[in-house]
């Protein structure tokens, strides 16, 4: 647990990331350069008219570019910590932000919605759509925890039970509802694997209130996670009231991951990948981790909708994107690391 | 008569799960400085009274006095300080290294936000070398041997620096080389430094070996509390778990040695 190299290592994750919104706001079908970029968002800073650049780009740069990127960011970043924090609670390295059936919840919600507007019944989709799916996740996590709580401690093993149970039952409702949906299907299909395309400053802020203080909130409990990785009786005999950080950072994980979900839809993998290799790299650590799981999060995701918005030709939904590059690639990282443990 | 003097002690403890009464109205008094050992058979409630030594778990009705103070009215930082428990199990999916996992046992020591200073650092180096685990300090838990993964938790519960051990059948997934020598090590303290242990033991021998008193559970209940040679005779093992043995007084060590009678 040595403290240089990895402030190293948070502090490059860091420059990345701005490097690379930077860029993804300068690619498109309009090329604006990193220096008017910056130029832009310094000038929009102090309140400036710039007299040099082309007039169109600030608006493509602040009213187009910049929300969807900072929303797919905070996304990436978001349900990267989300996983890591799971990973850390249930003490197994393959549960992401999706286990406890939050992501089924969130769709049940979202389809819902969809389906409710198709029939005419609703009020305008793109308010109800992302708060169907918020109340839908609550709604789902407040269901695992109340079939998985038949004693005090929560074990792991019941949550994660629970969560499938939930899910399966869920995945039928949305099954039902597609049904229902019949030409219009599309409409859910479409949102259940996710995306970003125009995304506002009111989706930003949104997820900014909820995932950063999130990020702060899990790093204060960071130290605690750590030794929770003990094993929760032995946890309790080194003064951290295990249960108690399990439910409060359960729940927060939770609303990480619902309101993410809400405004983006489902994407998968993200949870999953970053967390396990970043732990690769950097130690189990929670306290370095978790800031390393949102930096890396929130680049990966931001690049990721950067090559289907503006390398390929026509976009594909970016959850199919994520989990078409993530499956195979950690079945790879899989593989290497029951490779190194038997040799 | 809940005098300080006492490091524990339990007045008229009650404890079930659900609905079945698993410890009734226990009654005992622990000194400092003395190695105890919990004996009974399985199911005899020995983890959960050690757990109510250590309130992870809260009687239903009585008492624990721990150093002439209710023990619910310790923080569990204070606790955290003053007892340290080795389990039975020890499992860990993440790849934390030795010396990481060691270093968790200066937790209750180390405030929130604040980095291990030297002398935690120091306190982790001895409890390795005691436990002899410094040549695998760098290795991650999860590719050691059952041994040598029991010989960390051990080192941990050391760095603690606490007044109590508590082991819970600590040594009975090692074999007999290391049983012996992780006893002997936590004897030593014992006489050293005024350490004071409860371990649950299944081994009778063991217990015979190495504790100064044994607690006897029996029935929901302390059938026994008494110095080890007193405990030990055919009769009592033949009440308490049904065996038939005969009792050898070894006049080196003073300490009984079993022989059960196996046809």
């Amino acid at each position: 647990m040595t403290t240089a190299k990895p402030l190293f290592i948070i502090f490059l994750l860091s420059i990345i990331l701005c490097a690379a919104i930077i860029a993804a706001t300068g690619m498109g079908f309009l090329k604006i350069t990193p220096l008017e970029v910056i130029e832009i968002l310094w000038l929009k800073l102090l309140g400036q008219q710039s007299s040099s650049i082309n007039p169109t780009f600030p608006f493509v740069v602040m009213e187009v570019r910049l929300p969807r990127i900072l929303t797919s960011a905070l996304v990436g970043g978001g349900l990267a910590v989300a996983g890591a924090v799971f990973q850390a609670i249930l003490l197994n390295p393959l549960a992401d932000p999706y286990t406890l059936g939050i992501s089924s919840g969130a769709a049940f919600g979202a389809s819902l919605a969809i389906i409710l507007s198709i029939f005419g019944i609703m009020i305008p989709p793109w308010l109800s759509i992302p708060v169907f799916a918020f109340i839908g996740a609550m709604a789902t996590l407040i269901g695992v925890f109340s079939l998985a709580s038949t004693d005090n401690r929560l074990s792991s093993n019941t949550l994660i039970l629970s969560g499938v149970i939930i899910a399966a039952i869920l995945s039928a409702g949305i099954g039902f509802i597609k049904y229902l949906a019949d030409e219009q299907v599309s409409i859910i299909i479409f949102w259940l694997m996710g995306s970003f395309v125009g995304r506002t400053w009111m989706d930003v802020s949104t997820t900014a209130l909820v995932v950063i203080p999130g990020l702060v909130f899990t790093l204060y409990f960071a130290r605690d996670l750590n030794i929770m990785a003990l094993g929760e009786r032995t946890a309790n005999t080194l003064g951290v009231d295990s249960s108690r950080v399990k439910k409060t950072l359960l729940v927060c994980a939770s609303l990480i991951t619902a309101i993410c979900v809400s405004v983006s839809g489902i994407i998968g993998f993200v949870g999953l990948i970053i967390p396990h290799l970043l732990r690769m790299i950097l130690g189990p650590d929670n306290r370095i981790l978790l800031p390393a799981c949102f930096l890396g999060g929130a680049t990966l995701l931001l690049g990721a909708d950067t090559i289907t918005r503006a390398w390929l030709p026509s976009e594909i939904p970016i959850g199919v994107l994520t989990s078409l590059i993530g499956g195979p690639f950690f079945c790879y990282i899989f593989r290497k690391k029951q490779l190194a443990l038997t040799s | 008569m809940n005098s300080p003097e006492y490091l524990f002690s339990i007045r008229n403890l009650s404890f079930s799960y659900r609905s079945t009464r698993v410890l009734e109205n226990i009654n005992i008094e622990l000194h400092r400085g003395k190695f105890y050992g919990l004996i009974g058979g399985n199911g005899s409630g020995k983890s959960t009274l050690l757990e109510l030594l250590m309130a992870t778990l809260q009687p239903d009705s009585g008492t624990l006095y721990y150093k002439g103070q209710a023990l619910h009215l310790y923080s569990r930082q204070e606790l955290a300080s003053s007892l340290a428990l080795v389990p039975q199990h020890f499992s860990m999916d993440f790849e934390y290294s030795v010396s990481d996992v060691v270093l968790m046992g200066r937790h209750p020591h180390i405030p929130r936000f604040s980095s291990p200073a030297s002398h935690d650092f120091e306190a982790v180096d001895i409890a390795m070398a005691t436990m002899d685990i410094s040549h695998l300090k760098n290795r991650p838990v999860i590719a050691l041997s059952g041994g040598e993964l029991q010989r960390v938790v051990m080192a941990r519960a050391l760095a603690q620096e606490t007044e109590v051990l508590i082991l819970d059948e600590a040594t009975s997934n090692l074999d007999i080389q290391h049983t012996i020598s992780i006893m002997k090590v936590i004897r030593q303290r014992v006489l050293d430094k005024g350490l004071t242990v409860i371990a649950a033991i299944h081994d009778l021998n063991l217990a015979a070996a190495f504790c100064d008193n044994c607690l006897v559970l029996k029935e929901k209940n302390i059938y026994a509390n008494a110095p080890v040679k007193d405990i030990f005779t055919p009769e009592l093992l033949r009440e308490v778990f049904s065996v038939d043995a005969q009792i050898e007084h070894s006049t080196k060590s003073g300490h009984p040695k079993i022989q059960f009678t196996y046809q």
